[in-house]
């Protein structure tokens, strides 16, 4: 029997998937056809969703851009034997987009059911969990730490110096906290990896969840996301029902449980402390620190928070050696990380490569450039707190400290492309007033700056006393950077300056100024 | 919507307890069950969550996703963050406002609601919005506003 792979994910669905499927389904049992359909994650190449595949003898042969209205058409092409079509693709894993990359936290996205354990544990699924259960919790905390594995929500921080702080706390009860709240534009690898391979995230806390102590986890969704939401929830079942989650993790003495908890539609509820009082059922107001979380978390408790994409590493830091990880990188940001390619830009979605990859090859050579097809002006890395950078920069390497020092920052990977038509007073502007939409309200800096961020840019705009309200501007973005409890505040001011600086005739700035 | 009784309200609420449940949490179940957070329903969370009425409140006010009163038929999300910016989201915020719908209020209108989103992680097939939960990418006004339609 022949299996059409189509994807569920999200993005999929939003231009037809679903209604390819059931197309595809009508037509198979209409005209007695000896195929079936299983739903997978997306490969990540997004801009040829929906991207169909056929089992076939030579691998699997990719459709692209399929509607629902074509499908007929297809099937009578022979698109089952994987016959020539307009839209044929070729073998998917031979596709240049996808053979150039690393795949090794989105090894399975794409490729497997995302709700079948067995497809999981085919393809490499509960190696590290097995491997970590036979090793004690210091050599778990060592071999993450080994890996050179560091945050992938933004700050980069080791991950193994965290669970170590945990480990070594003492407590009747410790938790492990994922933040899965993604709020930055231009980022969606969360997202896709929780829609596409749970079990991934799943296992990586567990083995959190015995390396530390702790027995309980939460995953922290938006409630943006409400796909991601609901394949969580059901892996979660499926693994309480096999025993891989639960009082007996695989069979051993370890105990293990998890909840998802939805976010509401807060941005500031993806900084960690924020986040803790969300899932406390709070305000998401910002916690001093410190205490650190890793002392004084959840519920007053020993608690582990990292992204989706730092735990979802873990299960094959495990199962390869974190040698193998360690392997992969640039000076000190080790491993993989995963890319995503967003905005105006033909070729958009994931691209997961070890560090060091330059920010050039991933615009032009895997992106393509712009969707419009004019020449890109500007981009912005790291979300809505990340600086702008132009074309002069695509010779960076992409990791931690490399775009830090060309005046950027990594954040969670995500790259927006805006081509020669945006306005980048009109940006500017935009990052001020999303500080001052989703500022916690804690310090006045951030509250009451932002808001006049808007109105002195407004003014500069409008050409109303420009030196003196550039010198305001810039002592509003002092103030922020300096006297903000947490980067909500503390780096707004980064995309706004950048933006000033590369591109101050957008500000109506012709002099020597800015 | 409101076919929920204050005792069956009470009584699904005071379900969550068994895994701690926080005000948020009450509060969003309480969305679930009747579209919206009614003002009566603040002195039922207040009591099963064992708060005061202004921590409820304090709570409810701090999240964008809750309403305080009945939704449209068909709410529509409308992403207005940077990715979606930069492949013309200003140009689909202002058609749909030529139409009588404001992203920023909100305001129904033929049983449809279209309100502002930052972000719906679909970056890459921008400009994206959501109807009543469903995905639409690579949106226009006309697009959205005919997926609208159809899901009334
Ligand atoms: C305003 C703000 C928003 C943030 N949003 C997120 C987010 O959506 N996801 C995330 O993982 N980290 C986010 N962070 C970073 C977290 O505070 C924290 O550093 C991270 O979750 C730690 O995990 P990691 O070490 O694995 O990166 C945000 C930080 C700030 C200041
Ligand atoms: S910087 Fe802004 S978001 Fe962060 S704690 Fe202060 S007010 Fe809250
Ligand atoms: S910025 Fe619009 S979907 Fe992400």
């Amino acid at each position: 029997m022949t299996t059409v792979f189509i994807p569920r994910d999200s993005a999929a669905l939003s231009v037809g998937a679903d209604l390819v499927a059931e197309e595809f389904a009508r037509l198979i049992r209409e005209r007695n056809l000896d195929a079936h359909i299983v739903r997978t994650g997306s490969r990540g190449m997004l801009w040829l969703e929906p991207l169909i595949e056929i089992d076939t003898a030579d691998g699997r042969i990719g459709y692209s851009n399929v509607d629902a209205a074509g499908v007929s058409e297809l099937l009578d092409s022979g698109v089952l034997m994987g016959n020539a079509h307009a839209s044929r693709i070729g073998v998917v894993d031979e596709h240049e987009w996808l053979a150039k990359q690393e795949r090794v936290t989105f090894a399975r996205v794409g490729i497997i059911d995302p709700l079948s354990l067995s497809d999981y544990e085919a393809h490499g699924g509960l190696v590290g969990l097995r491997k970590a259960l036979e090793l004690t919790s210091d050599e778990i905390v060592e071999q993450v730490t080994e890996s050179g594995l560091r945050g992938r929500g933004g700050a980069g921080f080791p991950a193994g110096i965290k669970w170590k702080t945990v480990l070594g706390a003492s407590a009747d009860q410790k938790y492990i906290c994922c933040n899965a709240d993604e709020g930055d534009s231009g980022t969606f690898a969360d997202r896709m990896l929780m829609e596409g391979d749970p079990f991934t995230l799943i296992e990586g806390m567990i083995i959190a969840g015995i390396a530390v102590g702790a027995t309980k986890g939460y995953i922290y969704i938006r409630s943006e996301y409400p796909h991601a939401i609901e394949t969580m929830n059901e892996a979660i079942d499926i693994a309480m029902a096999a025993g891989v989650l639960g009082s007996s993790v695989c069979g051993s003495s370890k105990a293990f449980t998890l909840e998802v908890r939805a976010g509401a539609g807060s941005y500031v509820c993806g900084e960690e402390t924020a986040m803790l009082e969300s899932i406390e059922g709070k305000r998401g107001m910002i916690r001093p620190k410190p205490p650190i979380p890793a002392l004084v978390g959840l519920y007053g408790k020993p608690t582990v928070i990292n992204n989706v994409m730092t735990l979802s590493a873990v299960p094959m830091v495990l199962a390869n050696g974190a040698a193998a990880y360690q392997a992969l990188g640039h000076e000190r940001s080790r491993g993989t990380q995963v890319f995503q390619l967003a905005g105006n830009i033909a070729q958009g979605g994931i691209v997961e490569l070890a560090f060091g990859v330059s920010l050039g090859e991933l615009v032009d050579g895997f992106g393509g450039g712009t969707l419009s097809g004019r020449p890109v002006k500007t981009v912005q890395i790291g979300g809505p707190l990340g600086a702008y950078l132009g074309p002069d920069a695509w010779n960076v390497a992409m990791a931690y400290e490399s775009l830090v020092q060309a005046g950027g920052m990594l954040g969670h990977g995500g790259i927006v492309v805006f081509d020669d038509t945006v306005n980048m007073a009109q940006q500017a502007r935009f990052a001020m007033e999303f500080c001052a939409e989703e500022s916690c309200g804690k310090c006045t800096p951030c509250r009451i700056g932002s808001i006049r961020g808007v109105e002195t840019i407004d003014r500069i705009v409008a050409g109303v006393e420009q030196s003196k309200n550039l010198e305001l501007l810039e002592d509003l973005c002092e103030t922020m950077t300096d006297g903000s409890l947490c980067a909500m505040g503390g780096l707004t001011p980064l995309p706004v300056r950048s933006a000033l600086k590369l591109y101050p005739a957008d500000f109506g700035i012709t002099g020597g100024q800015s | 919507m409101t076919k929920y009784s204050h005792d069956m309200l009470i009584g699904e609420l005071t379900r969550l307890s068994d895994s701690k449940p926080g005000i948020m949490q009450a509060l969003q179940r309480t969305q679930e069950l009747l579209g919206f957070v009614p003002d009566t329903a603040i002195d039922q969370v207040a009591d099963v969550c064992n708060v005061s009425r202004a921590e409820v409140y304090g709570v409810l006010t701090f999240y964008s996703d809750f309403r305080r009163e009945a939704p449209a038929d068909v709410v529509v999300k409308v992403c207005v963050a940077e990715s979606c910016q930069s492949v013309g989201s200003r140009q689909v915020v202002k058609e749909l406002h030529d139409h009588g719908y404001d992203v920023h209020s909100g305001n129904q209108k033929d049983g449809i609601a279209c309100e502002q989103t930052f972000c719906l992680g679909n970056c890459a097939l921008a400009p994206a919005a959501m109807i009543n939960g469903k995905p639409l990418g690579r949106a226009s006004a006309t697009s959205i506003l005919a997926a609208a339609k159809a899901a009334k």
